[in-house]
């Protein structure tokens, strides 16, 4: 009945998208995503919808003719932020007007975009990679909500990344969608994959070509199929220089084009006019793009050098600031954080002043107003605060003898703040930018370090007369010594600022638990930038609307936060054992250890974690936000984020070759046994030798979807089968303190927290590294495992390391546990504080499960019935259950 | 039962008029509506149309009758509301089944009567599938765009729910109508797919969407094309409109469709737009004027009524159609 060549993809939202042959390549626009648009994600986790929308709209004014919108960020609920936001966009006719990319690696958040969306949508993205079962289901789906769909090029034995490998895949693909589900092939559209060119790699020589053609098979071979790819990876190697990029992109997407690519992600302020490429630099990509000639990747980079603008440093233009006027150089050495004049020019500044002090108050402060101005307005980054405040110390330490020897100390401070990481909690890289940057606004800080009782936070509080008491905490146990301390200060009848930061707190956590606690302000600041704009507004003289305003805000948010906290249904303990998560024990792999026992590693080579590093919370430490590496090119922080990364580059061989940390670990691998919601461990001789208690997932699941206890995930006693355990702790933190309070010494803040963040990374990678060796040798269930770095991140290996503390398992007593089995403290000397954090900070433990079926996931909140459960098996009253769980208790 | 595909290539086909219209002639009371059934049920129950194919079978089976006789092809079971999300407005969410089985049973006895008398001409039963009250992809409340009466879900279930019973019953074909929110309407059509799978059968489908007003879209805001991308990924047996809109005012739209879809096309307007007191006063001459005009373009493969149209203005209708050809589907594909 159809008439064959009528076979057009066609696509709607509020109105039609036909794509014919005659189409122009259609542009999906993309920013709607928040593994693309930190900006985006920022706007979707803080609610902020107006905002969020106005983005989209933005894209199809732009002349995006498909919106893109991808929720997949581990801190949200996918699921609930796509439907949000489907379901805003659809009351929002000028963007409801274009087709939905709905775009998600999860099913779940896919299925519930194309249950809110009316119109002909397309699903990015499946593919055989988990098989063809899989793939036949989720194909059959989407055809039964009457959607197109992206197939990636990618089938159970990875990627294709070679000419047959793509054209094999999508053949198959494309068989099965046509002959098996009967899915329309003009609903289909093809990803083959982009990779980068130009890398150096031999293999990647033919990278760009194999797509061409592949597409152009494709476009012949699979009739009515579209083409579709994301264009900016080809590029990948140029990071950092746009106008080779830029071209890249255009002459790649003219190729492409030509060979019958009809649709892709593109971003349009990327993209230089085809025609427009100088000759000689169109002719040096496109030998690259085309693989034309043996040294065409050379004669690219070469040729890259005298494109790069004006990035490149000019010697000359380098030194011409030292010509300008004295305060322009002091302000130029602060804005830039230059070290190398501070001292001379400081020295020609105070022998033009009466008393010395004016150096600090003048000359400096204009300087480090001008880095406030900045930093307040997004022009400047933390990396860059914290190197000024470096100057700036090196500056007011040089003048200091000068000013004591007149016994003038009258130096002025805007306020006096006391800081302090509360009792049990030991980590304090936020707390320290926070106090660096208030520093630099002229507060004076009164610095108690970390572990600080709430008695002596008070006691010096009073003596000292401070304006503002900042607080930080990094793990749970923190939030409640939090609200400890306000209720403290309350009695105590103390009447000024409360600051809350660190990572686990949250404006919610403050307004709902600790601002009713305390009479006076109490305000969340997460980030160093907002802690003086927050300080300067307390301690102005007319602060009383502001303090009201604050507690307005506070009050709101709080009724706000209570009355939208969804409704969760939970399901009692029972009914969650009964939906066990429930694996074959018959069938499934277990692996007996090669080593049973507990080992322990001395002193390892830090040399063998480099390449075990995750680098993005680095910078999330630092405030850059933004994957790496893609942050290192990104259009905001780029710039910073390189800076910084080359400074941390630089400390981390020093540290490697004057070996200034020692990494030592102690780990175990145990017969075990779940009992219920419990895991014994036994010892050689089947005795026991300890029991991990596991917390199971009380929330009501949709159908087919387990309630999931570690426990789980070990066979049960009762099937007479023997599983084991493991457990570990990994510390790269003996040393850190020692050269931090070297660096504070001379003044360099910037340094001081450089170390500890980078401790805290080689924690990491160590746990990473440990992990890999048990798989592969010392428990040996994988020892065909071969994945990159990245893959390590993605976690795509076999087994988990859940932490206690951490969303799989929240509660902190089972460190204990690991402890006493694992004689930590005495084996390799970290110990555990009062609120259980591990002491030095930049360590890491956790348990080992080998079960191919072992997945992470979050506990989330559990109910009564479980909380007396626990309490019953761990030996303890309800009323220490509770202090310990109480972060998640459901009520 | 295929052989609507087969009638259906060699002639127009003619679809009933108004139930509900017809049914207030009897100018039933509240103790009719109720039966003796349904007696002392604890809210009122006359306007719940549907539920006389259990209350007054004879009622609904002699309009069934009427619009056989005046010439209809297919009549629509008495089904419009017949979902638990509809019938939770009279608490009867527990006798969507039976009311659906009912319903059909007897529009399949009173056809399979008209089709033994003349086997030439065979008559069908359409089990009619409403929009229900609520809307998946709009918010009732403005202040809450984000907010939803009802999810997808919901939906799919109870029309799976009306879908089972009217098959049961004896439906040849099932028509989706009234579509105002083009996802509830594909909610309908997932579950007409499950329902298909699980019973391993096939049964026609019929999809009949409503432009709400001259802005020429529907309540949900898509455009005549973008509806019909929407509502294309299943087979059809047709797609077109009905009511809202007269048979002059439907044209242009009805053009459109019929342009860019190779499946059949439908139409059952209104008996014009309401006058001032909300009636319907287009006659039967005057409405099957504007239809011979569908014909002579050869827009329609199903023609039929929907609010304000009676048995007469059937068959002016049919009376109409038997002079034309029904529209072929290869000539609509050169565009």
């Amino acid at each position: 009945m159809r008439k064959e060549e009528q076979r057009y993809l066609k696509l709607s939202g509020l109105e039609p998208l036909i794509v014919t042959p005659e189409s122009n390549f259609i542009n999906v626009g993309e920013r709607t995503n928040v593994t693309g648009s930190r900006r985006f994600l920022r706007l979707i986790k803080e609610e902020k919808y107006p905002e969020a929308l106005a983005v989209a709209r933005d894209q199809v004014e732009g002349g995006a003719q498909i919106l893109d919108v991808n929720m997949d960020e581990g801190m949200l609920d996918g699921v609930h932020a796509m439907v949000t936001f489907l379901n805003l966009i659809a009351s929002e006719p000028d963007i409801a007007r274009i087709p939905l990319m709905i775009d998600s690696s999860k099913w779940e958040i896919i299925e519930a975009g194309l249950q809110v969306a009316q119109g002909k949508c397309v699903v990015n993205s499946i593919s055989l990679k988990e098989g063809e079962e899989n793939f036949i289901h989720q194909a059959k789906l989407i055809k039964r909500y009457g959607a197109a769909t992206i197939v990636m090029a990618f089938d159970e034995k990875g990627q294709a990344d070679t000419y047959e490998r793509r054209i094999e895949i999508c053949e198959r693909s494309y068989r099965i969608l046509v002959d098996k589900v009967k899915f329309p092939p003009e609903d289909i559209i093809f990803d083959p994959n982009i990779f980068p060119v130009a890398t150096g790699m031999e293999e990647h020589r033919k990278n760009a070509v194999d797509f061409f053609n592949a597409t152009k098979w494709i476009r012949t071979n699979l009739p009515y199929a579209s083409v579709s790819g994301g264009v900016s990876n080809v590029s990948f190697s140029f990071r950092g220089n746009n106008t080779v990029r830029e071209a890249m992109h255009s002459a790649f997407l003219y190729h492409a084009i030509q060979h019958g690519m009809n649709m892709g992600i593109v971003n349009p302020t990327m993209l230089e006019v085809y025609d427009d490429i100088p000759k000689d630099l169109l002719e040096h990509v496109e030998d690259v793009l085309l693989d034309r000639r043996d040294d065409a990747t050379e004669r690219l980079l070469e040729f890259a050098e005298t494109v790069k603008g004006i990035k490149k440093e000019d010697p000359e233009k380098q030194q011409a600031w030292r010509e300008n006027e004295l305060q322009d150089r002091i302000t130029h050495s602060l804005v830039k954080g230059i070290d190398a004049f501070i001292e001379e020019d400081v020295e020609e500044a105070r022998q033009q002043v009466e008393k010395p002090i004016q150096v600090i108050e003048g000359n400096l402060m204009a300087g480090m107003n001008v880095v406030g101005d900045l930093f307040g307005s997004g022009k400047m980054f933390l990396p860059q605060v914290v190197k000024s405040a470096r100057v700036m110390k090196k500056a007011v330490a040089y003048l200091q003898p000068y000013i004591e020897e007149l016994k003038d100390s009258s130096a002025s401070s805007a306020g006096k703040i006391l800081m302090a990481t509360v009792k049990g909690d030991v980590h304090d890289i936020g707390k320290n930018i926070v106090s660096v940057v208030l520093g630099c606004n002229n507060y004076e800080i009164v610095d108690l370090g970390v572990m600080v009782p709430p008695e002596k936070i008070i006691e010096v509080a009073k003596k000292e007369q401070v304006d503002v008491i900042g607080l930080s905490g990094l793990i749970t146990p923190s939030l409640d010594e939090m609200v400890y301390l306000a209720n403290e200060m309350e009695k105590e009848a103390m009447d000024i600022p409360l600051l809350i930061g660190g990572a686990t707190t949250s404006k919610a956590h403050t307004a709902v638990k600790i601002a009713p606690k305390y009479g006076n302000s109490v305000v969340h600041v997460n980030d160093a930038s907002r802690a003086v704009t927050v300080v300067g507004d307390l301690l102005q003289e007319n602060n009383k609307i502001y303090k009201e305003q604050i507690r307005n805000e506070y009050d709101k948010f709080r009724d706000q936060f209570l009355n939208r906290t969804k409704q969760k249904t939970y399901i009692s303990l029972e009914e969650a054992q009964q939906n066990k998560f429930k694996i074959d024990w018959n069938t499934t792999e277990i692996e007996k250890p090669k080593v049973l026992g507990i080992r322990e590693i001395e002193n390892l080579d830090l040399k063998v974690l480099l390449d075990y590093i995750d680098w993005s919370p680095f910078f999330r430490s630092w405030d850059l936000h933004g994957k790496y590496p893609e942050i290192l090119e990104d259009i905001v922080v780029g710039e910073q984020a390189t800076e910084l990364f080359k400074d941390a580059k630089i400390l981390l061989q020093k540290v490697i070759d004057e070996k200034l940390l020692k990494a030592k670990a102690v780990f175990g691998l145990f017969p075990a046994n779940s009992v219920g919601d419990d895991i014994e461990v036994y010892n050689l001789k089947g005795k026991k030798e300890a029991t991990f208690i596991t917390l199971r997932q009380q929330l009501k699941k949709k159908e087919g979807v387990a309630n999931i206890a570690l426990s789980d995930f070990i066979a049960p006693k009762t099937t007479g089968i023997e599983d084991y355990i493991g457990c570990f702790c990994v510390s790269t933190g003996f040393g850190t303190q020692e050269l931090a309070t070297e660096y504070e010494k001379n003044n360099d803040d910037y340094n001081s927290i450089m170390i500890k963040a980078l401790a805290d990374r080689l924690a990491e990678a160590f746990a990473e590294y440990l992990h890999k060796e048990v798989r592969m040798k010392h428990w040996g269930y994988a020892i065909n495992e071969n994945f990159t770095n990245e893959e390590l991140i993605k976690e795509n290996y076999k087994g988990i390391r859940p932490a206690p503390g951490y969303p799989a398992c929240p509660d902190h007593l089972e460190k204990h546990t690991i402890w006493d089995l694992l004689k930590v403290e005495e084996n390799i000397g970290v110990k555990l504080t009062e609120s259980l954090a591990m002491w030095p900070a930049a360590s890491v433990s956790g348990y080992y499960l080998g079960n191919p079926e072992a997945k992470y996931f979050g506990l989330g909140k559990i109910k009564k019935d479980q909380l007396q459960d626990y309490s019953k098996r761990r030996g303890c009253s309800d009323e220490h259950a509770r202090k310990w769980l109480n972060p998640i208790l459901a009520d | 039962m295929s052989s609507i595909f087969t009638e259906i290539q060699k002639r127009i086909l003619v679809l009933d008029g108004a139930m509900g219209t017809m049914l207030q002639e009897f100018k039933f009371t509240e103790e009719d509506f109720r039966g003796e059934r349904f007696k002392t049920h604890h809210i009122p129950l006359k306007g719940n149309n549907d539920l006389l194919s259990i209350t007054q079978p004879e009622a609904v089976k002699s309009v069934h009758r009427k619009y056989l006789e005046a010439g209809a092809d297919i009549i629509e079971t008495n089904t419009f509301s017949g979902t638990t999300i509809a019938m939770a407005d009279y608490d009867m969410e527990d006798l969507v089944y039976e009311l659906n089985f009912e319903s059909a049973k007897i529009a399949k006895e009173v056809a399979d009567e008209f089709t033994a008398q003349n086997p030439d001409q065979p008559r069908f039963v359409a089990g009619s599938i409403g929009p229900t009250n609520r809307t998946a992809s709009l918010s009732p409340d403005v202040n809450k765009p984000e907010y939803r009466a009802v999810t997808f879900d919901e939906l799919r279930i109870a029309y799976k729910q009306q879908i089972e019973a009217l098959i049961d019953g004896g439906s040849d074909v099932l028509l989706v109508e009234t579509i105002f929110d083009t996802l509830n309407a594909k909610a309908a059509i997932f579950a007409i797919e499950e329902v298909k799978e699980e019973r391993e059968i096939d049964i026609p489908i019929m999809v009949s969407g409503t432009i709400t007003d001259a802005s020429g879209r529907t309540l949900s805001g898509q455009t005549v094309e973008a509806f019909l991308i929407s509502m294309s990924h299943i087979p059809l047996l047709s797609v077109g409109f009905n009511c809202a809109l007269g048979a002059e005012q439907l044209k242009p739209y009805l053009k459109r469709l019929a342009h860019n879809t190779d499946f059949f096309t439908s139409a059952h307007p209104n008996a014009g737009l309401p006058n001032a007191f909300g009636e319907y006063d287009q006659s039967p001459k005057e409405m099957s004027d504007l239809i011979e005009s569908y014909l002579k373009d050869e827009l329609i493969n199903i023609i039929g009524g929907c609010c304000g149209t009676s048995p007469a203005h059937i068959k002016a209708i049919a009376d109409v159609a038997k002079n034309y050809k029904p529209r072929l589907l290869k000539e609509l594909t050169t565009n």
